[in-house]
């Protein structure tokens, strides 16, 4: 009945999740119970009366409870899974059963994921990503470590298996070759995780503050966007920091922008270190290996071959020090980004040896970078300044009628903002570039600080030359590129580099089977 | 309206189509027959214009603001120029060319698209026949593909007979479907 007894059993029928998982499941639902009912007794004991009440009350809230936890056990005892020689299987469901067959081949990756509480038990979900839309991928929660384990071990070696079959995975390594000789390819240590989450400012906390807030509001009966409370509030207060004149406000606006940037910086920080915690990247026989976080582990292997692509980004200010972020796009889904990170903050230099190991290369010094169209520069421009100069345009006779004065102020922004748009536009325009190498096609672009995306040729799925009307007068295309599990694209191309680019490119894709991607 | 009438019998008895070419090869035209499934859509979308003219015309009629049958008469001209000029329009746009190992797909006026599908990037095939397609002998190919832009890529108007070669064509590429 229980894990232990058919572990070793391959394609024995069955199995149910582990016991435990039925006390994690019901700590997880008291949770959810224990707030309705607080808030019921609340109102309810506030009425006076404890004792006649609490006599009515307590059996119903221990009926229940006692019904949750039946209903926690039904389901965990209908749920049984079974591996067999081609396919994993979920039987479930109490009155309605459902049964659901995943074949080996389909399954991209297994990934654990170890929650705070499971934890404790030292339980994990185990998830098996199939790379389907909709969230309709197939997880067991929970199971203990050992069984997860297993689990993953066992769906790797029947893909490597059945990779052997097909005869195109002569060079992937033996199947008994365990996590062992993992090589560490990036770590971030607690001062790293320090400096990136300084960079992380989030102002995230203020948003949070302000629901709260209006939850006050709703619920408590206390009106805190009334202005009259706070004038009462502070009416002794404020009036004598007023006394105190032009020095003192200045030195409060100071010190509540430095507050602002203190709480921004420790939300950044705590963020960071809940989710960076004890970052680990490694390469396995397998793949990458990814593991992080502090009270939510995660821990996900992304087979090599699945790397579609690459993303190398950054942000305004950490790019004037150099620390860059890494992600692979994969077909496989992470937390429901399309991408991997996996090097959230890293120096190009510790990036480079990850970009290699993944079989893509940084562009080098002497690459053919092509600039976009200059007339598609004048165009954007041109389309971006007229987001505003259309309304100044509409506004600009509507507030004079009705509000001279205002005119001049609101069409005066309006331009200004449209001339500031152009100017961003021309300044994008200055760091857009693609390039073509033997074996990849990269793209730059970015505003302050520049993100490069690089696929290699090979893994492409289509190609799309793409014209508006307007770009097809001006002779300049958008590349459409189908990238598994991401989206590639080079907008403003003169339409005959277009072509150029795409007739290279298919020398490449159409030398090579999609079957046989798999494994290049 | 009687227009579409004698274009289908027109493009039944037209000669095979023929080519075009951009700067990236020759296109074959797809099946004239295309042009009159276009045709057909069209003309059933302008009856609801057709009818809601009417109607302002009979609004009008009582109140005269501006002189009778104007809002008729140029519904009815909108409605001719879309039914002659757009599918012919949008036919001639249309192309493909099937290469030794790959499909290209051109189509669009105003908003052009040049797609090429390597057959071996090909996931599986589809090709489908609307009850209109049908009476006219045209099926419509779809390829799918793993990538996230370019899914499927559609290439309708193809002759049934022809349609269903180019599947086997193609088919003989797929090696094996993974993913």
């Amino acid at each position: 009945m229980s894990v232990g007894d058919n572990s070793g059993g391959q394609v024995s029928g069955g199995l149910r999740t582990d016991p435990k998982s039925f006390i994690v499941r019901g700590i997880s639902m008291l949770g959810q119970l224990a707030i309705p009912i607080a808030i019921a007794s609340f109102t309810i004991f506030n009425d006076g009366d404890l004792g006649d009440l609490a006599i009515f009350f307590l059996p119903i809230v221990l009926a229940i409870i006692a019904a949750n936890f039946i209903i926690t056990y039904l389901q965990w005892a209908r749920l049984t899974y079974s591996v067999g020689t081609a396919d994993i299987r979920v039987d479930s469901g109490v009155l309605s059963r459902s049964a659901r067959s995943v074949p080996f081949e389909r399954i991209q990756d297994v990934s654990l994921e170890h929650k705070l509480i499971p934890r404790l038990f030292s339980l994990v979900a185990v998830k098996f990503e199939t790379g389907a839309g909709g969230g309709e991928d197939l997880s067991l929660s929970y199971l203990s470590n050992e069984e997860g384990e297993r689990l993953r071990q066992v769906v790797r070696e029947r893909r490597e298996g059945e990779a052997l079959e097909a005869g195109a995975g002569a060079d992937s390594p033996q199947p008994a070759v365990a996590e062992e000789d993992a090589r560490t390819l990036f770590a971030m240590d607690p001062r790293r995780l320090l400096i990136f989450g300084t960079f992380e400012f989030s102002l995230a906390v203020f948003a949070v503050l302000a629901g709260l807030f209006q939850y006050v509001d709703t619920f408590a009966g206390v009106s805190l966007w009334d202005p009259d409370l706070w004038t009462e509030w502070l009416g002794a207060g404020g009036s004598t920091v007023a006394a105190m004149g032009g020095m003192a406000q200045v030195l409060g606006v100071t010190a509540g922008l430095v507050a602002i940037l203190v709480v921004g910086s420790a939300t950044g920080l705590v963020r960071t270190f809940l989710r960076d915690w004890d970052f680990l990247l490694e390469r396995t026989a397998r793949g990458f290996r990814r593991r992080r976080g502090l009270l939510t582990k995660t821990d996900v292997v992304m087979p090599i071959h699945r790397v579609q692509g690459i993303t190398i980004g950054t942000r305004l200010i950490r790019y004037r020090f150099g620390w860059h972020s890494l992600r692979f796009i994969s077909l496989a889904q992470d937390a429901g980004a399309a991408s991997h990170v996996v090097a959230p903050f890293a120096q190009l230099d510790e990036i480079a040896p990850i970009v290699e190991e993944a079989g893509f290369a940084l562009p080098a010094g002497d690459t053919d970078w092509h600039r976009a169209s200059e007339k598609y520069r004048t165009d954007s421009m041109i389309m971006d300044a007229a987001i505003f100069v259309l309304p100044a345009m509409i506004s600009g006779p509507i507030v004079a009628y009705n509000a001279p004065e205002w005119a001049w102020l609101v069409v005066t922004i309006l331009l200004v903002l449209a001339a500031v748009s152009a100017a961003a536009a021309l300044y994008a325009w200055q760091f857009k570039r693609h390039a073509l190498d033997a074996r990849q096609i990269m793209s730059r672009s970015g505003l302050l600080s520049p993100q490069t995306q690089i696929s290699t040729r090979l893994k492409l799925h289509s190609i799309e030359i793409a014209q508006g009307p307007i770009a097809r007068k001006r002779g300049y295309a958008t590349l459409h590129l189908g990238l598994a599990g991401g989206v590639f694209q080079i907008p403003g191309v003169p339409i005959d580099r277009a072509r150029a680019v795409r007739r290279e490119a298919m020398t490449t894709i159409a030398a090579t089977d999609f079957s046989q991607l798999e494994h290049a | 309206m009687s227009s579409t009438t004698s274009a289908i019998e027109q493009s039944t008895s037209e000669p095979p189509p023929g080519d075009f070419a951009d700067p990236d090869g020759a296109l074959t035209k797809v099946h004239p027959n295309y042009r009159t499934v276009l045709r057909l859509g069209v003309v059933l979308a302008m009856i609801p214009v057709l009818i809601a003219a009417l109607v302002a015309e009979a609004v009008n009629a009582e109140e005269q603001f501006i002189p009778t049958g104007i809002i008729a008469g140029v519904a009815t001209l909108f409605a001719l120029v879309m039914v002659i000029r757009f599918p012919s329009r949008r036919y001639g746009a249309r192309g493909y060319n099937m290469g030794a190992d790959r499909l290209r797909v051109v189509r669009g006026i105003w908003w052009h698209s040049d797609t090429i599908v390597p057959f071996g990037r090909v996931q599986h095939i589809d090709v489908d026949q609307g009850p209109v397609e049908r009476a006219f002998g045209i099926a419509t190919m779809t390829l799918h593909t793993a990538g996230n832009h370019n899914a499927s890529v559609n290439l309708p108007g193809l002759e049934q007979e022809l349609a269903k070669e180019l599947r086997e064509e193609i088919r003989a590429h797929i090696k094996r479907e993974s993913l």
